[in-house]
């Protein structure tokens, strides 16, 4: 059962045209209307002219999360504020997030994506799903949301938190489909356990889980404690949010809705451009974007392509599992977390940038963010109070700037280990 | 009479006292008074030693943070209500103490405290100015 047939099974030859020319399209339109990208094209001597066919979009500059920072907050809108009908915005280094907006058509786009996404699943509008993403800057909760409401399923949107109610409505509503985060839905299944409750009370069917990196064993404990198929959906605020891939019932890579999002895979360090089946940096082109075009976004996620045609029927081109990053992020309890964004928070606090590290681990399947902070002359105070307060500070600031609350602890000057004289930054004990 | 106190940032978890005092033993450090005011994750070591300066570098040396923090120190009698009537005259005054902690011993009768409190001056004064008319000449009794 597909959401978009044509779309789906189109056959390569007519995907290839369909993506050339939105692509030609895309690049004439940030040329025209966004001055970063007509400078970078410039710099490297391209004109829109020059994209004529699919592979010329290799001819084309990167551009990266760096950049859009550098552009904050609508230096990348190829389309006047009065366009903009949605702001979205992810967590940033120094305070500043990174932002991105949409034109009604961009938004009915992404309602389209995550549709489909959802189909994949079995979901239909007889469906019942419950959006346990979070609402607000973070495009997971609205993004799943629109895509749901447009399948035409009743849609719950309980947003995160107050797991025992969220089991409540789960149960007594009949909801079908959960959409959370793949380690929210573990805590999920441990909460119906602890709270006595049978699965068979729930018509739980399937999980559309993302926004973070989880493994297939991971997969496998979820479905076997909720009973439900689970399903991996991928995607990034800065190319629209959830929806951007997702898994079929057949498990085995996430269809990437390229008449949207044009992938490419690339090794991080050379920029090269590598053939299917290779592990390396994707690499996507928004093509039919308005708000906020992206072209050759490097998105850090290492995975693989796959073009050869899905169990399913599917022909959309498949990506696997995202197999970790090549950039020092690390997503925490779906957001993204940079250790450099510690490193700014600590600096603000004190005059001087102590040692730090990051240490998360995963507790009754939730991730926890401990961030060690090496005491120095500077920060030392004789009294307890005063360090309880600058322990206190530092919290503050960091759930300020990373928008999830981290443990903070104080430890010995020169404690935090450190490799040819580069401290380690993270430990992530999570076995993903 | 007014101190510097050695203050240690210390990590609560098992051996970190015992480490930096082998530290100081090591360099033969005796230590005169001396207190640990402990949270659930951290510990200050309060520590009051013949050469404060010396033994602030061999801490450094040794990787710990250390701050210099002027307190004042004052004899009490040894008898009931001898700390209590010196803390009175302090608050009295409009003193406040931040915290208070005895000597391990003293070469003199009696005991002896360091105090940490907001108006090191004044409650110097308060303390020098109570014992001259106590005791003759305080000064001659200190180290």
């Amino acid at each position: 059962m597909y959401w978009n047939k044509l779309i789906e099974t189109m056959g390569r030859e007519e995907m290839t045209e369909l993506q050339t020319k939105r692509l030609r399209d895309t690049v004439q339109r940030v040329y025209r209307q966004v001055p970063f990208y007509r400078n970078k094209m410039k710099a490297v001597g391209v004109l829109p002219e020059d994209i004529t066919e699919l592979d010329d979009v290799r001819k084309l500059p990167f551009i990266t999360k760096q950049e859009m920072r550098d552009n904050y907050p609508y230096g990348l809108f190829a389309v006047p504020l009065t366009e903009i009908v949605r702001i979205h915005a992810s967590s940033g280094t120094t305070g500043k997030p990174t932002v991105v907006g949409y034109t009604k058509q961009d938004i009915d786009i992404w309602a389209e994506v995550t549709a489909r996404a959802f189909s994949y699943s079995g979901a239909s509008k007889n469906s019942c799903i419950q959006i346990a993403y979070g609402y607000g800057l973070f495009t997971g909760g609205l993004g799943a949301h629109y895509g749901a409401e447009l399948l035409g399923a009743s849609v719950i949107p309980v947003s995160t938190g107050n797991t025992a109610r969220q089991i409540m409505l789960m149960k007594d509503f009949g909801t079908t489909v959960l959409a959370c985060t793949p380690s929210y839905a573990l805590f999920i299944a441990d909460t119906i356990r602890e709270m006595g409750l049978d699965l068979s009370e729930f018509k739980l069917q399937a999980g559309v889980f993302g926004a973070e990196p989880w493994s297939e064993n991971m997969r496998r404990e979820i479905e076997a404690r909720l009973g439900i198929k689970a399903l991996d959906i991928y995607g990034l605020s800065e190319i629209i949010g959830p929806g951007v891939a997702c898994d079929c019932l057949c498990q085995d890579g996430l269809h990437i809705s390229e008449d949207h999002f044009y992938p490419e895979i690339i090794n991080p360090v050379t920029g090269e451009v590598l053939p299917d089946g290779e592990k390396g940096e994707l690499v996507i082109t928004t093509i039919t974007k308005e708000g906020m075009p992206m072209v050759r976004y490097r998105t850090r996620d290492l995975t693989m392509l796959n073009r050869s045609v899905c169990d399913c029927g599917r022909t959309l081109i498949r990506m696997g599992k995202v197999l970790g990053r090549s950039d020092d992020m690390l997503i925490i309890r779906g957001i993204n977390v940079f250790p450099s964004q510690v490193e700014s928070v600590l600096l603000s606090i004190g005059n001087t940038s102590p040692h730090y590290q990051l240490i998360v681990d995963r507790e009754d399947n939730l991730d926890i963010l401990t961030v060690l902070v090496e005491m120095n002359e500077e920060m030392f105070s004789d009294e307890v109070r005063g360090l309880e307060g600058l322990e206190q500070k530092i919290k503050a600031a960091l759930s300020n700037v990373l928008q999830i609350s981290a443990k903070v602890r104080l430890v010995s000057p020169k404690s935090i280990e450190r490799s040819e004289g580069k401290a380690k930054r993270v430990i992530d004990n999570r076995n993903i | 009479m007014i101190l510097r106190q050695i203050s240690v940032f210390l990590e609560n978890k098992r051996g970190t006292l015992a480490q930096v005092l082998n530290a100081l033993n090591e360099n033969g450090v005796n230590l005169r008074a001396m207190t640990v005011a402990d949270t659930a994750d951290f510990g200050i070591l309060r520590i009051v030693v013949n050469d404060p300066d010396k033994v602030e570098q061999i801490l450094k040396d040794a990787n710990y943070a250390v701050k210099i923090t002027p307190v004042l120190t004052m004899k009490i009698e040894d008898s009931p209500g001898g700390l209590m009537k010196k803390v009175k005259l302090l608050t009295d005054n409009g003193i406040n103490i931040e915290y208070i902690y005895a000597f391990a011993s003293t070469d003199i009768d009696g005991a002896r405290v360091v105090l940490k409190v907001d108006n090191l001056e004044q409650a110097s004064q308060i303390m020098r100015d109570a014992s001259a008319a106590e005791d003759g000449d305080y000064s001659r009794n200190c180290w």
